[in-house]
């Protein structure tokens, strides 16, 4: 069994709205060369297997995996793909390498949105056929019932979730991979149009093109791959119930479960004590304060408050999202998640260019995989 | 240190049938309602769930794997599907022991479900989409016609004919008489019969290929402490492989496949097995068509290239002969619901290893087993090696 797993490379192309120059494949291997040359592998040589996550309707071809092996170096090699998000395959790809079976691995993730004229309309197909989908529940809508119960019950405000999105897009203005930096104020964002009321339009991140791509080690390769390895401390993961009939609406449960399974690993009982920064689900602006609450942060009701004293930008106690997060980078479907933990690599790293916090030594990453699901995974990394 | 050893403690399986009234979700709880009774176990024994299951377009449900997660058992629960096409049923195992042996949890649900029903009119129209959007959709070529290509490059090869491979079927679909779960079980049909059955795409004919069924499968994993503490017949995951070839299908010779002869070669080396002709005691090859058991066969190193037939001809795949081959009745007798037909040939060495096969058992007290799956675009094998 190998104990310890760490990243020895990443690679990554994007993010931007469109990509019309591109296909999926040629991101794919983009994201993939960079990804080999920061680590020093040779893909035929080096790597035992190969994790790829994506889902079908998102390709718009069914049975994808079929077309993961040739862009990645992968072909008669062991692969399999984790139709999930990107910190899925993460923790898949770290199982198999705890094993002992494999010590070299290969992760991939990517987004082609800019193919998907509606997508809201593609994820309307991931409610349940027999119960929900005769009632034609638009995804948005689904995502406006939930906030509204989100500030309902804790007693948040519109504002406090409006000032996520300035902050979010704000600091994204020094992230050059962001497709969606902007400078605003909470009356911009309020002022625009409504999407499902509470929600609006400009609280909802939009979609963008890229892929990430990472080598992720045992600790023997580990230490002669890559200058810089990022250990993988804890990882959690977990679902709740997939029925909008009888789910929690106002918390989010599943992150809380993913998170206490995470901080059980690296022993952690108060995770603002031990975790710097964060960069978690902010699909919908809400979805950050909902889920800082559930990951330990804070108590149900306090992380919009905290947001509108500061706590949580680049400066604050806790940096949350310093990359610009979902709304400010964009949301890159199955990749979302791989582009968070992304960016704690390079904050970890040292390598996050005008962004990079100061002493940060241990970060967390988190996903949502959208609505209607109530699935979500954390993965506590340091350097 | 050594790798830390994972058995199957428990297994269960719906009736295997052409349209199930159940919803997709209710035919993965029964499964998996029937694998923890087999073990005695209840929600509450179990760490984390993997899933496995086919293309969403089956369905017709975007991200089908979270709406299968409750009727998996996987509310609250750490959860997630894998994927590898038609190699997913043999896969789903593989991560289920990859989630046990990291050493994050002693017991884990592997389930898989299949639906292929919903389609309508066939679960044919699925399938057109998986072929490249710009190269391959064009032509629009379906399944049939690849496996036709490929079937026929085999025969061209070797020299091999018709009357050679009927046999398969006719041998899969009598083993399945026995299974309590079977859909298409004939314990009467003739090497006639398949050769005088109506043509698909020649060489293939109707009586070559499996049934599009619905079903589901789960079996139950444990890590060593705990499978010796809830049976006295753990049946142990000695060795697992997977491998996939390139996405660029035209450019390979279809006669031989390399992937599957790759996974083997992966999943003997882990069980440290030299001879796998007198090492495997019983095999269940993936069988959707009856050629490509023989296919898997040779790509299992089980028979030299272009000689499995001999296998059927000369009794040695017999459920009674030296090495058996389906004795469940596989896909061409049992059923085809994608995934859970791959976890299906899993939980029957499970039973036959520790001899609760029933009328199917194998004699002789078999010792060791092998499963195996094949899918994507003619690409992929998956690999499990079981023992006692």
């Amino acid at each position: 069994m190998n104990e310890r797993v760490a990243i020895v490379g990443v690679g990554w192309i994007g993010f931007r709205p469109t990509t019309p120059e591109l296909s999926y494949k040629e991101l794919m291997y983009e994201a993939a060369v960079r990804a080999y040359n920061d680590a020093g592998v040779d893909p035929r040589r080096d790597i035992d297997s190969f994790v790829t996550v994506a889902e079908d309707f998102n390709e718009g071809t069914s049975i994808f995996d079929e077309y993961v092996p040739d862009q990645l170096g992968g072909v008669l090699k062991p692969v399999h793909t984790i139709p999930g998000d990107g910190l899925h395959g993460l923790i898949s790809a770290y199982m198999l390498i705890r094993t002992g079976l494999c010590d070299v691995i290969t992760l991939e993730a990517h987004s082609k949105a800019s193919n998907l004229l509606t997508h809201s309309e593609v994820t309307a197909y991931a409610q349940d056929p027999v119960i929900n989908r005769p009632l034609r529940l638009n995804t948005h809508f689904v995502a406006g019932l939930e906030m509204n119960r989100y500030l309902h019950e804790t007693g948040t405000t519109r504002e406090q979730c409006a000032i996520v999105v300035t902050k979010n897009k704000y600091n994204a203005l020094d992230n050059p991979s962001a497709a969606y930096a902007a400078d605003l104020t909470v009356e911009d964002v309020l002022s625009g149009p409504s999407l499902s009321w509470p929600l609006g339009m400009r609280e909802a991140s939009k979609p963008a093109d890229g892929a990430v791509v990472m080598v992720l080690a045992s600790e023997k390769k580990a230490t002669y791959l890559g200058d810089k390895p990022i250990w993988i401390l804890g990882v959690g993961w977990c679902n709740d119930s997939p029925s909008l009939e009888s789910r929690d609406w106002a918390q989010a449960v599943y992150a809380q479960k993913a998170s206490q399974m995470a901080y059980r690993q690296v022993g952690i009982a108060s995770p603002n004590q031990v975790i710097d920064f964060v960069e978690i689900d902010d699909t919908y602006a809400y979805k950050e304060l909902q889920a800082l609450e559930a990951l330990g942060f804070c108590l149900p009701g306090e992380a919009g408050v905290l947001t509108e004293e500061g706590y949580t930008t680049p400066d604050g106690d806790l940096p949350v999202n310093a990359s610009g997060g979902s709304l400010g980078m964009g949301h890159l479907l199955d990749a979302t998640g791989l582009s968070r933990a992304l960016e704690v690599v390079l904050q970890l790293r040292g390598e996050a260019g005008r962004r990079q916090l100061k002493d940060v030594n241990v970060g967390l990453a988190q996903s949502w995989r959208g609505v209607p699901t109530t699935s979500g995974a954390v993965a506590v990394l340091s350097n | 240190m050594g790798m830390r050893k994972v058995a199957v403690v428990g297994a269960g399986m719906t009736k295997f049938v052409r349209r199930a009234q159940e919803t997709p979700k209710e035919l993965s709880w029964q499964a998996t309602h029937l694998a923890l009774e087999s073990c005695e176990m209840t929600m509450d024994d179990i760490d984390a769930v993997c899933m496995g299951t086919a293309p969403d377009a089956f369905d017709g449900i975007h991200m089908k794997g979270e709406y299968l997660s409750n009727g998996a058992g996987a509310w609250r629960k750490p959860y997630i599907r894998s994927y590898v096409g038609g190699g997913t049923g043999v896969f789903v195992p593989i991560q289920g022991w990859y989630h046990i042996a990291s050493g994050l949890f002693d017991v884990v649900l592997v389930v898989a479900e299949e639906k292929m029903s919903s389609y309508y009119p066939h679960a044919q129209g699925a399938f057109l989409t998986i072929f490249d959007h710009t190269t391959e959709r064009p032509l629009k070529p379906n399944l049939l016609w690849i496996f036709a290509m490929e079937m026929n490059r085999y025969m061209t090869t070797y020299g091999i004919s018709k009357e050679d491979i009927a046999p398969v079927s006719v041998l899969h679909k009598r083993n399945a008489a026995d299974h309590p779960c079977a859909l298409l079980a004939d314990p009467d049909i003739t090497v006639e019969d398949v050769l005088n059955s109506e043509v698909l795409a020649w060489p293939v004919q109707r009586l070559d290929v499996s049934p599009v069924t619905d079903g589901a499968v789960t079996i139950v994993l444990a890590a060593e402490h705990v499978a010796k503490r809830v049976t006295d017949k753990p049946v142990w995951i000695e060795g697992v492989g997977w491998n996939l070839d390139t996405a660029y299908w035209t450019n390979r010779d279809l006669a031989y496949p390399r992937y599957v002869e790759y996974a083997a070669r992966q999943a003997y080396e882990m069980a440290e097995i030299k001879e796998p002709r007198k090492e495997i005691h019983i095999v269940e090859p993936y069988d959707p068509f009856d050629y490509k058991a023989l296919h898997h066969l040779e790509g299992l190193q089980l028979a030299d290239r272009g000689t499995a037939p001999r296998l059927y001809a000369d009794g040695t795949a017999a459920r009674n002969g030296n090495m058996p081959v389906c004795p469940s009745g596989g896909l061409l007798g049992v059923g085809n619901p994608i995934a859970a037909a791959g976890l299906m040939k899993v939980a029957e060495l499970f039973w036959q290893l520790r001899g609760e096969a029933g009328d199917r058992q194998v004699p002789g007290q078999p010792r060791r087993g092998l499963a195996q799956a094949w899918g994507d675009l003619m690409q992929v094998g998956t690999v499990v090696i079981m023992g006692r």
